[in-house]
């Protein structure tokens, strides 16, 4: 087979698209961190490249820094031990539960997952502020979670959103192991957690990878949570990554040094993208 | 592909999964309060909604259907218009877009085919929140800001590797001897991708359109950095300045109104997921 021409203005709509509106900004992205570029003020239509200031800034800048700390922090609370791990504990207790509690817990957690997040990050304002409904269910109504607990709320809020995206991979991954398998561990009378831990853990070893890259993925790009909950506060305590970049850029105007932060961020994702296609790669190979 | 109906499908399990022991009996009742408590914040939702003097906490509501007519008899509708434009403008484009390109893809001739596919992958890991500077700075050149459809069609490009990556794949598992009996009969592309293609990739469709529109529905940072014309803002901006705005007693019409910007989407999954658990079209087209 050769090349048909008349594939080109098939693709036109998708190559001007993606060029257009993904690549570009990707370009541009490296352009404008290394640049002087404000919002406004007398930076924002005169600017020009200022070489390495914005990368020096960026190493020696604590607050920076701090971000990259609670970002990791935020990762291990969402999306390692709320999301994979909750969702791999829902997938597999859900197999042994009656149907009818099978189905209407899974509807509720697939409810959260698709709600809007504005819608979810009011839920959860609501639910964990003082006077709140988690007051009450903690025996303690004067608690102002958001204040004193604010990057676990804000944790425990983005797993509650998300946990069904994993839940529902490892669901349909468990479907696909060998039942037989699973029958001969558990004849053989092996204790549970010695099934889990040698028998369905290692066979989901790819699902759990790929899992854990991709609810990775989400969590460095969150914002909307987190800044409705918390905008990043109290003072820093929740200011992760991405609302690190809002404020530098769209707060404090400096969009050239917010958008050396946002080159960090498109950076760790393409990396994080990168290791998940070469994971999809092996089995497509 | 996860299948939204992955937790329905649990029959043909070993019979002992089914005794009832004091095992079994703990873990329904752990994943029961599981799901009781974290419905809790649902919950409250939908109760403060109908409730004429409602609070942060989870209680029987005074009934009233006051909330709902504050919400309807401002203008406050009117930005969830302006969601339905944004949104579908970029579902539009993605779902078109996506089934031309994944039928080239999948059925011509491409130089460095898997290459291509690989890149298409690597893109759906970088979302369209990293890149918002830029894309702003974008939108201030070609004078774009403000404009909702402009905002759909970035929509629209950001859910656009997803898109094309899914229907490939769907249009990869069509079977050749249907697109064999096309190119046979002398059918031209418009109609083979509309004919042959669009009924049996019926699922790939549905996911697309479902993925880009919650999506685009949702999007925040995006319109809260592009959009700020009061006329043009989408739902979920609305929301936020209303949340922001915002005083003890208008907790009811916050919380309806909440409600009535989810619905759509909540309404479109439930659609599709019960569409999909019909399984694939093209069963019937290969047979006999």
């Amino acid at each position: 087979m050769v090349f048909q021409w008349s594939s080109l203005p098939l693709l036109m709509p998708a190559l001007i698209l993606i060029g257009l509106l993904f690549l570009l900004p990707i370009g541009y992205a490296f352009y404008y961190a290394f640049t002087n570029l404000q919002l406004a003020g007398p930076h924002a239509v005169l600017y020009g490249l200022t070489g390495l200031q914005n990368v020096k800034q960026l190493i020696h800048d604590p607050e920076f820094l701090h971000s990259i700390v609670l970002t990791v922090i935020f990762i291990a609370g969402s999306a390692i031990l709320g999301q994979t791990v909750i969702g791999l504990a829902l997938a597999l207790i859900m197999r042994r539960a009656l149907a009818a509690i099978r189905l209407s817990v899974g509807a509720i957690v697939v409810l959260a997952w698709v709600l809007p997040s504005v819608t979810s990050a009011f839920v959860w304002y609501a639910f964990a502020q003082q006077g709140g409904t988690l007051g009450t269910i903690l025996h303690n109504p004067a608690g102002s979670y958001l204040v004193n607990d604010a990057m676990l709320i804000v944790s425990i809020a983005n797993s509650w959103r998300s946990v069904a995206f994993s839940m529902l991979m490892f669901a349909a991954a468990l479907r696909n192991l060998p039942t037989e398998v699973l029958e001969a561990a558990e004849v053989d009378g092996i204790p549970a957690w010695r099934r889990l831990s040698s028998v369905v853990i290692p066979m989901l070893r790819g699902t759990i990878v790929t899992n854990l890259l991709l609810v990775t993925l989400g969590n460095i790009s969150e914002f909307t949570l987190i800044w409705i909950l918390t905008r990043g506060g109290p003072v820093d305590a929740t200011t992760t990554m991405p609302v690190y970049m809002y404020l530098v850029s769209f707060i404090y105007d400096n969009l050239g040094y917010g958008s050396m932060i946002g080159l960090a961020l498109v950076l760790l994702a393409g990396l994080i993208s990168l290791l998940y296609v070469r994971n999809v790669k092996d089995r497509m190979a | 592909m996860i299948s939204a109906t992955a937790l329905g499908r649990a029959e043909g399990k070993p019979a002992q999964y089914r005794r009832f022991t004091p095992a079994s009996i703990a873990t329904n009742l752990v994943l029961g309060a599981f799901g009781v408590v974290f419905a809790s914040p649902m919950l409250w939702l939908v109760l403060a909604s109908f409730d004429q003097h409602a609070g942060w906490q989870v209680k029987v509501p005074e009934l009233t259907l006051g909330n709902y007519r504050t919400v309807i008899s401002y203008n406050y509708l009117d930005p969830i218009w302006n969601s339905l434009y944004l949104s579908l403008v970029a579902t539009a484009v993605t779902t078109a877009v996506s089934i031309i390109t994944g039928y080239v893809l999948s059925t011509r001739h491409i130089p460095l085919k898997r290459t291509i596919m690989l890149s298409v992958l690597l893109l759906t890991g970088i979302p369209v929140t990293v890149l918002i500077v830029p894309i702003y700075e974008l939108f201030v050149q070609l004078n774009w800001l403000n404009s909702i459809p402009a905002v759909g069609l970035l929509m629209a490009a950001s859910s656009l590797p997803f898109g094309i990556w899914l229907m490939k794949n769907y249009i990869d598992a069509v079977p050749v001897e249907i697109l064999e009996a096309a190119a046979v009969d002398g059918v031209g592309t418009r109609r083979t991708v509309l004919g042959v293609i669009l009924p049996a990739t019926y699922s790939g469709v549905l996911v697309t359109v479902m993925v880009t529109f919650i999506n685009a529905w949702g999007a925040f940072l995006v319109p809260l950095i592009l959009i700020s014309n009061p006329g043009s803002e989408p739902g979920s901006i609305a929301l936020y300045q209303f949340l922001s705005a915002f005083v003890t007693p208008r907790i009811g019409p916050l919380a309806a109104y909440s409600l009535i910007f989810s619905l759509p989407v909540v309404v479109l999954y439930l659609f599709v997921a019960r569409r999909l658990a019909g399984g694939f079209a093209f069963g019937g087209g290969v047979k006999g």
